[in-house]
């Protein structure tokens, strides 16, 4: 299952740094979303700091909807699915190795999104570096759930419109317990409580998706 | 040797039968030819013999695999399929591709210049696949299959989009790869002429085989 998890891991992020739709297209979509979000929140840094971890965390569901999205689309192009099928790779190992390219695709985007929390939401920087270890914590359990998710939404007509349907409710606890830890370290507040729901949640996707997601794929 | 048996075999789509009780067996080294006009069936009964289309009704063994009840996905792993459409990601190079295929199967990587060399397509190693012409594409397919080396070649309607060179090319290959102990079925709406091994045609309408052995 590791060594699936590792081969399929490794092509998905190679796919990307070949198309580079992550650094040219999916990385400006969330930078000039959070700018404008910034300039509609107003001026006010008081304002603006205090509702940053909310702001951010909206802005990486809508980026990690994208990269689902297109995590799904690579495998169903015409053809593809069935040749890749016809190799009888283990599926969980599938599941985890798609999951495990998404996490690192989204902390990459993570990192420019938190530089730009700091620079137009006024967060300081140490905020920031406080919050890093809850904000992987929740991109990790997004990914877990949105390749379960975008497994699902890929075997029915219009995946791209129906993802967000499925995964949005299904995120929306993650992104208050990312959004309260982030708070909590800008802030201050208790942190704990947050970050043990998140490993909870990611404990209980993973195991999902070990479970399921071969009979997905298959049907 | 029998490499695959079928016998009353049908499989459905949503109650609507794809194939209703084919009977066939497959030698080991030969090469079956399915012929028919569109919707006889032809991909539909190379999909079930892949391990791809569950099996309804009726008994199926492929290459030692029960289609009823044995592990599909073993199956596929003995078995190559090349498709209408092409048979990899759009976005990796060619070579990108061959290597993902190699080391799904724990195949040596070595034998990616070779099947490059094989397949004419050395000049496009390092293009992406999406890049590729019709042609060129249906040999990076037949390429990723030399990678995989499976005991079971199945081509759905090779023929397709290759030019005159390209079907000599492909005759050669299936001549080799019969050489070297495979077997090959495939597809094509009309029964082939001109090809340099002995085949074993099998015409289908309407989900049944209705003359095999065609000459």
């Amino acid at each position: 299952m590791i060594r699936t998890a590792l081969l399929v891991a490794a092509k998905d992020l190679r796919i990307e740094a070949r198309s580079r739709v992550l650094l040219w297209q999916v990385v400006p979509f969330g930078v000039m979303a959070l700018l404008l979000i910034g300039l509609a929140v107003g001026p006010s840094a008081t304002t603006t700091r205090h509702l940053a971890p909310g702001l951010f965390y909206v802005v990486l569901v809508l980026v990690s909807l994208l990269m689902i999205n297109r995590s799904q689309a690579v495998e169903n192009s015409p053809g593809t699915k069935t040749s890749v099928t016809m190799l009888g790779l283990d599926q969980a190992g599938v599941f985890i190795g798609k999951a495990l390219a998404l996490l690192l695709e989204l902390a990459m985007t993570s990192v420019v999104l938190l530089v730009g929390v700091v620079l137009f939401l006024h967060v300081p920087l140490h905020g920031a570096l406080i919050a890093s270890p809850s904000v992987l914590l929740t991109i990790a359990t997004m990914s877990v759930a949105g390749t379960l998710y975008g497994a699902i939404a890929a075997g029915v007509d219009g995946p791209a419109t129906l993802l967000p349907v499925l995964a949005l409710p299904a995120f929306a606890p993650l992104l208050i317990a990312g959004e309260r830890s982030f708070a909590s370290a800008v802030i201050g507040g208790a942190l704990a409580k947050w970050l043990l729901i998140l490993i909870l949640a990611l404990i209980v996707y993973v195991a999902i998706g070990i479970i399921l997601y071969g009979a997905l794929e298959e049907s | 040797m029998t490499i695959a048996h079928l016998e009353n075999a049908v499989v459905t789509l949503a109650g609507y039968p794809l194939l209703s009780g084919v009977d066939l067996d497959i030698e080991e080294r030969s090469v079956v030819v399915l012929t028919g006009p569109n919707g006889a069936g032809k991909t539909s009964l190379l999909r079930l013999l892949a391990g791809l289309e569950t099996l309804a009704r009726g008994e199926g063994n492929v290459l030692g695999f029960d289609l009823l009840h044995g592990d599909r996905r073993q199956l596929r792993r003995e078995v190559g399929w090349i498709g209408h459409e092409g048979s990899f990601y759009n976005e990796l190079t060619v070579r990108d591709n061959l290597v993902f295929a190699a080391r799904s199967l724990g195949r040596p990587i070595d034998d990616i210049p070779v099947a490059l060399q094989r397949t004419g397509l050395v000049e496009r190693t390092n293009t992406l696949a999406k890049r590729l012409s019709a042609g060129q594409r249906r040999r990076l397919g037949l390429a990723w299959l030399l990678v995989r080396r499976p005991s079971l070649w199945i081509l759905d309607e090779p023929y397709a989009s290759l030019d005159e060179n390209g079907r000599d090319f492909l005759n050669g290959l299936i001549t080799e790869v019969i050489r070297q102990g495979a077997t090959v079925v495939l597809s094509a709406h009309d029964p082939l002429r001109n090809a340099t091994f002995d085949v074993r045609q099998v015409r289908m309408e309407g989900g049944r085989i209705v003359n095999r052995d065609v000459q």
